[in-house]
């Protein structure tokens, strides 16, 4: 039933990208409740009042936060078809490892970037950044295994996790004027970023390049 | 198990490796622990955690894995007996929550307490104050997950062993028996039970080892 699921989100978001990609690959129908930034509504503070972010999943009026919380979360209840961690244990925890790497090291850094004073230290992140994506470029041979995603055939949890921010990447990209994933230092990556959006589950949740240069123009430094 | 090698590199004063220990002992499994010299890294933690280069490493049948809460669950998963993380998914999520809450808003909060000064000192601690007042507000029961240990209380009880030392050395209240009485109760029963009592390092040794590193924080902070 459609109203048993509510995403609160917003579109610019990579967190709330994620729990879409992972919501559509489970097929699940779910409402989707635009947040607008400037103002939080009463359902958001009322049902994530610990960080005041979205996305806030709520399933059968229960809420749940922290988008990869929610993903795992998503793949446990909806489990029949299209699993995004793998059964074995230590795939598992290799996927986690990277997941948080992404969200505590990568993320961070790129993020970073806008704010940066000084072109040595914007030089310096942007080094940083492309240092993750090679690391991240190794993680995606070892998983995928000659396949096309993390995950192997389907979309696995580093798939979500990382191919959230592309949008972001891509705006950070074209804001400085470089090239974060390229073909001298992840080729892979490249190819992979290519099929990630083009898959049927990603497709028409990943914000578009264009509009997100708008949109980021509008946020205060 | 027969055949199976399990090793915990880690060290005697870190939190994040006593987690381990305590999932490790909980659970029963026999394991070989070795102690790191974080001073003079070696060349097993290096080539088993390139990425953070740090304890916790659990390194099983010569797979390592590093990063305490991933650690946690690869051992809920693997040792299937006394499970940790709850069945249900929602409560699942939940225990996820709370133990990401710690490591993302608690510890840094504590850190700058417990290194820095003036008002950056009195804002940290102000901070870890309403941080625990949310976890007190997310216990239900004997423990965060009902009756039995499980694995939020694994993931964060070593705070009710830590934070009193933070505040002796430092000489700020930041758990509020009156405002956290729940919270003070249940770090209370999670230390003295056995199996997690036998792991915790002599206070005093804990005591003096964090007042040193304070002293060499503070006197080479330029």
């Amino acid at each position: 039933m459609k109203s048993e699921v509510k995403l609160l989100g917003a579109w610019p978001s990579p967190f709330v990208t994620r729990v879409r990609i992972a919501l559509n690959m489970k097929s699940v129908e779910y409402e989707f409740l635009e947040e607008r930034l400037e103002s939080k509504s009463q359902l958001l503070l009322q049902s994530n009042p610990i960080y005041q972010k979205i996305p806030v999943l709520i399933h059968r009026d229960k809420p749940l936060s922290e988008s990869l919380i929610i993903v795992q979360y998503v793949d446990d209840v909806w489990s029949s078809h299209s699993p995004i961690l793998p059964s074995d244990p230590y795939d598992r925890a290799i996927a986690r490892f990277w997941a948080a790497y992404i969200d505590e090291k990568w993320y961070p850094t790129m993020r970073s970037i806008r704010g940066a004073e000084g072109i040595e230290e914007k030089k310096r992140l942007i080094e940083e950044v492309k240092k993750g994506l090679g690391l991240l470029e190794e993680v995606f041979k070892n998983s995928s295994k000659g396949k096309g995603f993390y995950g192997g055939d389907q979309l696995g949890m580093l798939d979500i996790a990382l191919g959230g921010f592309l949008g972001w990447l891509r705006v950070t990209e074209i804001a400085n004027g470089v090239k974060l994933l390229d073909q001298g230092n992840t080729p892979e990556l490249v190819k992979w970023a290519q099929r990630f959006c083009e898959h049927d589950a990603v497709k028409h949740v990943m914000p578009d390049t264009g509009k997100l240069i708008e949109f980021a123009k509008t946020l205060k430094r | 198990m027969a055949g199976e090698s399990v090793t915990l590199i880690g060290l005697w004063s870190s939190p994040f490796v006593l987690r381990v220990k305590w999932a490790l002992e909980v659970k029963g499994i026999e394991y070989q622990y070795v102690e790191e010299d974080l001073s003079n890294k070696s060349a097993m933690l290096l080539q088993y955690n390139p990425v953070y280069k740090k304890v916790p490493v659990l390194v099983h049948d010569g797979k390592p894995l590093a990063e305490s809460l991933v650690i946690l669950e690869y051992i809920d998963e693997t040792w299937k007996q006394t499970p940790l993380l709850p069945h249900d998914p929602y409560e699942k999520a939940k225990a996820r929550f709370w133990s990401r809450f710690v490591d993302e808003k608690c510890v840094p909060a504590l850190i700058t307490t417990f290194f820095k000064g003036g008002e950056e000192q009195q804002k940290a601690g102000q901070e870890v104050r309403e941080n625990l007042k949310i976890l007190e507000g997310g216990i239900e029961g004997k423990h965060f997950g009902g009756e039995k240990i499980g694995f939020v209380d694994i993931a964060i009880g070593w705070l009710g062993y830590w934070i009193p030392i933070v505040e002796e050395i430092v000489g700020i209240n930041l758990i509020d028996k009156e405002l956290m009485p729940k919270l003070d109760a249940w770090f209370h029963d999670f230390l003295e039970h056995p199996v997690i009592k036998e792991c915790i390092p002599p206070r005093d040794k804990l005591l003096n080892h964090n007042k040193a590193s304070r002293k060499v924080s503070t006197s080479s902070s330029t």
